[in-house]
């Protein structure tokens, strides 16, 4: 046995561009944040090639589950085709050797900045969602010394108060996205800034997902099949975004979450937000084989 | 009959801590009251009948000696000078009234709901207590149009009226009397003597102390005369 | 007409204090706040503090809150839901504590009250903190507290910022009775009011205590207030209780050469 043995060759960079030892460290603080869900728990973020607040989180966490068996798809608001969304991909798939791909049913690993795909995830799938913000708890409480207090006395008053006072304010709750949730009936999470119609898609969801902050160092998860209950009056109903009648006016697509274009003259129109599945639905109706998946939304009702 | 109060040695002195002084009121003073009984207190200015009506309620604080008071339903005596607060604080809710000829009164309270008052304390639903506190406005005398207003301006005679029907409003076991006829008119005054005659009917022990005491002359059973610093001779 | 008959009434019973306090003392750095305190606040009674700045009435009454633990010395409640050392409670046990049972008006509305939110939404946190979960029971209840610390529920939406000080301190008193508190601390709750206001106010706590048999414990240097709200009196000074007693006999007989210095001075 000789030295030589027990070392690996010198290499210009690591596998999966991470130290090795980085990528412990965040293995760990995704299996404490999986055995605690929805507990925020802070990891030493690492240097990595975009900078802070464009996805450094996700793409550590990433970096770290990447291996060359891997699928990957990167989502940007729901696009597959933007040019941080592209710059990800094509990064992860240098760095480690895995394969690309656009389509959520071939997707293995997920990293997305904002949304939840409307295909259901599976068991073998991971979500890495993008978070600029993992305190929920920072519009009521500018001290995160005592917004740690408060999420171990489970004191969220406060965020109850908010959305009290939206009621009052505006007749009904404004929260778009970012919308506080409580996560297995013990901590609430902000579950980065992804639109109310995809909180639901995280309730009792077969896949992980994980959230890490890059910029704020921290990380929580969502495990398979755990509740996630936005915070929400018994007696005030949760409303996602009004999208359901609306068509896509590309794909023709009914009943999902869409992005609002405005025209020249004051209207409007509407596109898919998920737009692989809208890019789909056109090869479908151009005569092609397809597969489709199941989606979490079914006539702009949730299932 | 068991005597409602046995008064035993009871010595009140003020201490002026500032002027280094102890001023004396009254030393050793033992007396009794039954149920039903009317004790006048008399004597010269300044003797302290006043304080000695003070200190059985507890405003005062005696040097020595014991006040008993026999409580209701054979539960036993208590000693009205040693008590905890708390305990005297419920006897004067209860059954220990105090008539002075000054009304505290509080702002934005209405007359009615002035007198009305200590039957809201003992759980009196409020239009019952309102009913009866219009009964004793009435009956002391006090006009129609002042009963919603506020007794802080009314005349000093006026406010001494509300005074008393809040005073007298509730049936007491034993009421301490300081000069309630003082300035009152007549009118007020024969209503006073005939609440008072009636109380007193019903079992009220009474002890007071008059300005006039020809005032009350029918009530009075008893008179103790105070002599400054001595023992009260028993009439 | 109510006659001599009345007499069947409730008897004197041997009263058990509903809060007691025994023994605590409180030390910051070099400065003794409490010695060896023991107080009890019995039920519907209105117990006031008075004492001069820095005596350590207010710091007494944190105590009460559960804001603040002593050295040492304990403190009980006199509740189904309690027993032994509150002291001993983790802050998470004393918080949930503290908003069924406690309530507390601040001289200072800013430590009481979010001044930036609705005032409703102030008297609603303290109904969600105890898990009221159903908007329009919120509102109800946050109106009928508003309505009863007599706050003009037109501007029951208003942000306490843009209201008087008078009003704000009705805002701290609804939020602390919305929820029926074993008892109400009032720290210095008319401090820093016009006279006129400060008289309206106390009218109001009177009210309460009289129509809901609040117990009620004031924190007061004005010896006006304490006059006119308590039944009984603690006069403290340096960290001590100097003497204790029925408001009319602290005023009228002192004891101590403080309480008459400091009666005397009033009057």
């Amino acid at each position: 046995m000789s030295l030589k043995k027990l070392t690996k060759d010198w290499r210009a960079m690591s596998y999966g561009f991470l130290d090795a030892s980085a990528k412990r460290e965040l293995r760990r603080k995704m299996i404490k944040a999986v055995a605690v869900p929805g507990c925020q728990m802070p990891y030493a973020s690492r240097e990595v090639p975009i900078a802070r607040g464009w996805g450094t989180g996700g793409l550590q966490a990433t970096l770290t589950l990447l291996n060359p068996r891997h699928v990957v798809k990167v989502i940007d608001q729901g696009d597959d085709d933007s040019v941080n969304a592209a710059s990800i991909r094509q990064f992860l798939a240098r760095v480690s050797g895995a394969e690309t791909t656009l389509d959520t049913l071939e997707a293995t690993l997920i990293q997305s900045r904002h949304r939840v795909p409307e295909e259901i995830l599976r068991e073998d799938q991971i979500l890495v969602l993008q978070v600029p913000n993992p305190e929920p708890l920072r519009p009521v409480q500018p001290s995160m010394a005592i917004a740690r207090q408060m999420h171990a006395d489970a004191d969220y008053g406060r965020l109850w108060l908010k959305l009290y006072e939206e009621i009052v304010r505006s007749g009904r709750i404004m929260q778009g996205a970012e919308y506080p949730a409580l996560v297995n009936g013990r901590y609430v999470i902000t579950p980065s800034p992804i639109p109310r119609w995809d909180v639901r898609k995280l309730h009792m969801a077969r896949h992980l997902t994980l959230l890490p902050a890059g910029r704020e160092k921290r990380i929580h998860a969502v495990p398979p099949f755990t509740r996630v209950e936005p915070l929400v009056f018994d007696d005030v109903p949760y409303k996602v975004e009004d999208h359901a009648r609306v068509t896509c006016s590309r794909s023709g697509l009914k009943g999902f979450f869409m992005n609002e274009i405005p025209l020249d003259g004051g209207g409007t129109r509407y596109e898919i937000s998920d737009s692989h599945l809208g890019a789909k639905a056109l090869e479908r109706a151009a005569g092609e084989a397809v597969r489709i998946g199941e989606t979490w939304y079914k006539n702009g009702e949730m299932q | 009959m068991e005597n409602l109060l046995t008064v035993d040695r009871l010595t009140k002195a003020f201490e002026i801590h500032h002027l280094g002084h102890i001023i004396p009121a009254f030393a050793t003073l033992s007396f009794s009251v039954a149920p039903g009984e009317f004790l006048l207190l008399s004597g010269p200015n300044g003797v302290g009948k006043s304080t000695l009506l003070r200190t059985l309620y507890r405003t005062y604080r005696p040097v020595s000696g014991h006040v008993w008071y026999t409580l209701p339903r054979g539960q036993g005596r208590i000693d009205l000078a040693r008590a905890a607060d708390i305990d005297i604080a419920l006897l004067r809710r209860r059954e220990i009234g105090f008539v002075t000829q000054f009304l505290t009164a509080r702002p934005r309270v209405s007359a009615e709901d002035v007198v009305a008052e200590p039957l809201l304390q003992a759980g009196t639903p409020l239009q019952e207590a309102r009913e009866e506190a219009r009964h004793w406005l009435e009956t002391f005398g006090v006009k129609r149009d002042l009963w919603a207003a506020y007794p802080m301006t009314f005349s000093g005679g006026e406010q001494q009226k509300v005074n008393l029907a809040r005073a007298l409003i509730r049936p007491q076991r034993l009421v301490l009397l300081d000069e309630p006829t003082a300035s009152l008119d007549a009118q007020a005054r024969g209503a006073l003597v005939a609440r008072l005659a009636d109380l007193k009917a019903g079992g009220v022990a009474m002890i007071g102390v008059f300005h006039h005491p020809g005032d009350v002359e029918t009530l009075v059973d008893r008179e103790i005369r105070l002599q400054p610093m001595e023992m009260a001779n028993v009439a | 007409m109510i006659t001599a008959q009345m007499f069947d009434a409730p008897r004197l019973v041997t009263q058990q204090p509903l809060m007691e306090l025994s023994g605590v003392s409180k030390r910051y750095g070099s400065v003794e706040a409490l010695r060896d305190v023991s107080a009890r606040v019995y039920p519907g009674e209105v117990l006031g503090i008075v004492g001069e700045s820095g005596s350590g009435k207010s710091t007494l009454l944190r105590m009460m809150n559960l804001e603040e633990t002593p050295d040492i010395g304990d403190c009980s409640l006199n509740l189904p839901e309690t027993k032994g050392n509150l002291f001993a409670l983790s802050r998470y046990a004393a918080r949930m504590l503290r908003a069924k049972k406690i309530g507390i008006v601040y001289q200072n509305p800013h430590l009481g009250l979010l001044m930036h939110n609705s005032s409703s939404g102030n008297v609603a946190e303290r109904l969600l903190i105890a898990g009221e979960r159903r908007f329009y029971v919120l509102r109800e209840k946050a109106r009928d507290a508003l309505n009863a610390s007599e706050f003009p529920l037109s501007r029951m939406d208003a942000p306490p910022i843009e209201l008087s000080g008078g009003m704000q301190q009705r805002v701290q008193i609804a939020k602390a009775i919305a929820l029926e508190p074993a008892v109400l601390l009032l720290d210095e709750p008319t401090t820093g009011l016009d006279v006129s206001v400060q008289a309206l106010v106390l009218d109001t706590l009177k009210r309460l205590q009289r129509d809901r048999g609040i117990t009620m414990v004031i924190v007061s240097h004005d010896l006006g207030v304490i006059r006119t709200m308590a039944d009984r009196v603690m006069v403290m000074r340096r960290g001590k209780v100097v003497e204790e007693g029925l408001v009319d006999q602290v005023f009228q007989d002192p004891q101590h050469a403080y309480t008459q210095q400091l009666v005397h001075a009033k009057l």
